[in-house]
């Protein structure tokens, strides 16, 4: 049986050796079960902290316990790295966040939103990046996609929930007007990362 | 009625690396295709009207339609001249705007409904819903994104450098040789190779089917299977053979079958009588 500290190294071993994050049900099968999930879950505040002064740090999202490099050093790495992350055009954001806030969304929705078609390469682009996929469909003619967005779009962007999400803006409410108000409730503690599936955002929707 | 969105009249038009600026620098350069530049970066017509409504202070919630619908007509007019590439959704909305305009100007009937809605009512909150979702994204794209703002981490363990390969006994190489060989000899026989052709060869295997004597039809000489390469040099050793003395051709009469025979020159080196 290992002691705490050298159940902490196996903890540090396996995410750093991790190319995805790690849930607390994956970590306890380092130990057979043989630590609590309360207990690894302590041994990776501690750890978090161990990390406090590295460029590296310990973070807690969707899908688990990943390290990752701190944005501070991205301006360094750049100079050594080949490729640069391309930035997304204002269609392509747009698109995102009508799905991340109003899913599950057709193309459709996302059109009558917008004012404008949506380009299939966008919705592919960000099928491409693993952020929103297709959910189910409408029962509507021509039966259309339904996209909502993936843990992973909540892992990239180092978000534990759709909760998470920037609160909306407020829409003026006077003539009677439809549009939802954005309110988003605030964060719940971590009391159960990585284990709900979809966590929609605390926003009433529009009939 | 809640004015939520109220405009700040003495704001900057401008602002210039933070700074605001409240009039135009006389240096100012702008190049000849800014405006299609500037044209070019709308999203659609949402976006267009937004920024004619929030350029103009226009209150949204009481928008003079004659007004809004001159200045985005006059936009229109100038993308299309410019040749800019006009979504349908643009011609669309013109249309729009011109039939909310023309029913606000025709008068209200006395019995006015209570859910007569302001025809102004559904654009009004499209236009809002759309800027909401526009100041998202941009909140979105501020959030830390990976790969752009930081990297997810991996330490590069030995396992992965190396390709697994299954093991390999030493008696596996051996049984695979063994089978080669077994399977070497068994083609030798039905090998299709060129031959190396050697007249030599050729006269030493023709005078060994002579041993013995016995005359052989000039036929049996040759083998056609092997091809005609084969026959060329079968019959240069017969030619061979023959100017050497070492066998005999004979014919009994033209058009006859050619006989041959091994010579007496040969028949002495082979021992036969």
């Amino acid at each position: 049986m290992l002691s705490l500290p050298e159940a902490k190294m196996v903890l540090e071993t396996a995410l750093l050796s991790s190319q995805e994050p790690l849930a607390i049900g994956e970590l306890r099968k380092l130990f057979d079960q043989e630590l609590g999930a309360d207990t690894i879950r302590r041994l990776l505040d501690e750890l978090r902290e161990d990390w406090t002064e590295k460029g590296v740090e310990l973070v807690n999202l969707a899908s688990g316990w990943r390290f990752q490099t701190r944005p501070a050093f991205q301006p360094y790495l750049e100079r050594i790295s080949a490729d640069k992350a391309p930035r997304y055009s204002r269609a392509v954001l747009e698109t995102l966040a009508i799905v991340a806030y109003r899913q599950p969304v057709t193309r459709g929705d996302i059109e009558d939103i917008r004012g404008v078609t949506v380009s299939p390469n966008i919705i592919r682009a960000l099928e491409a990046r693993g952020w929103i996929d297709v959910v189910g469909h409408r029962d509507a003619p021509g039966r259309p996609a339904l996209y909502a967005t993936t843990k992973r779009f909540l892992d990239d962007l180092g978000l534990r929930s759709l909760q998470e999400l920037p609160p909306l803006e407020e829409i003026a409410k006077s003539l009677d007007l439809p549009a939802p108000s954005g309110e988003v409730a605030a964060a719940e503690p971590d009391g159960a990362s990585g284990d709900d599936e979809r966590t929609s955002p605390a926003i009433a929707s529009a009939a | 009625m809640a004015l939520e969105l109220v405009h700040n009249q003495s704001q900057p038009f401008a602002k210039v690396r933070g700074e605001p600026l409240h009039e135009l620098p006389a240096d100012l350069y702008i190049p000849p295709d800014a405006l299609e530049v500037f044209l070019d970066t709308f999203e659609g017509p949402l976006d267009l009207l937004l920024y004619l409504i929030r350029k103009a202070n226009i209150d949204v919630l009481d928008i003079p339609m004659a007004r809004l619908t001159e200045q985005y007509l006059q936009y229109v007019e100038v993308m299309r001249r410019k040749n800019l590439e006009l979504a349908a959704e643009y011609l669309v909305m013109a249309a729009m705007l011109m039939e909310i305009k023309s029913r606000l100007l025709l008068p209200r009937p006395k019995a006015a409904d209570d859910d007569e809605l302001d025809p102004r009512a559904e654009l009004v909150r499209r236009l809002l819903e759309y800027e909401q979702m526009k100041a998202a994204a941009q909140k979105l794209d501020r959030l830390p994104q990976r790969d752009r703002d930081f990297l997810s981490v991996e330490v590069w363990i030995e396992q992965s450098l190396v390709e697994r390969l299954p093991n390999v006994h030493v008696q596996d190489i051996e049984n695979a040789w063994r089978s080669l060989l077994a399977r070497a000899r068994l083609s030798r026989h039905h090998k299709v190779t060129r031959d190396e052709l050697s007249v030599r060869e050729h006269m030493a295997g023709i005078l060994r089917l002579l041993a013995g004597g016995a005359f052989r039809e000039f036929g049996e000489l040759f083998d056609p299977l092997r091809g005609v390469a084969v026959l060329v040099v079968n019959f240069l050793a017969v030619l061979e053979l023959a100017r050497e003395g070492l066998i005999e051709v004979t014919q009994s009469e033209p058009y006859a079958p050619i006989y041959v025979r091994i010579g007496v020159a040969a028949a002495d080196a082979q021992g036969t009588p």
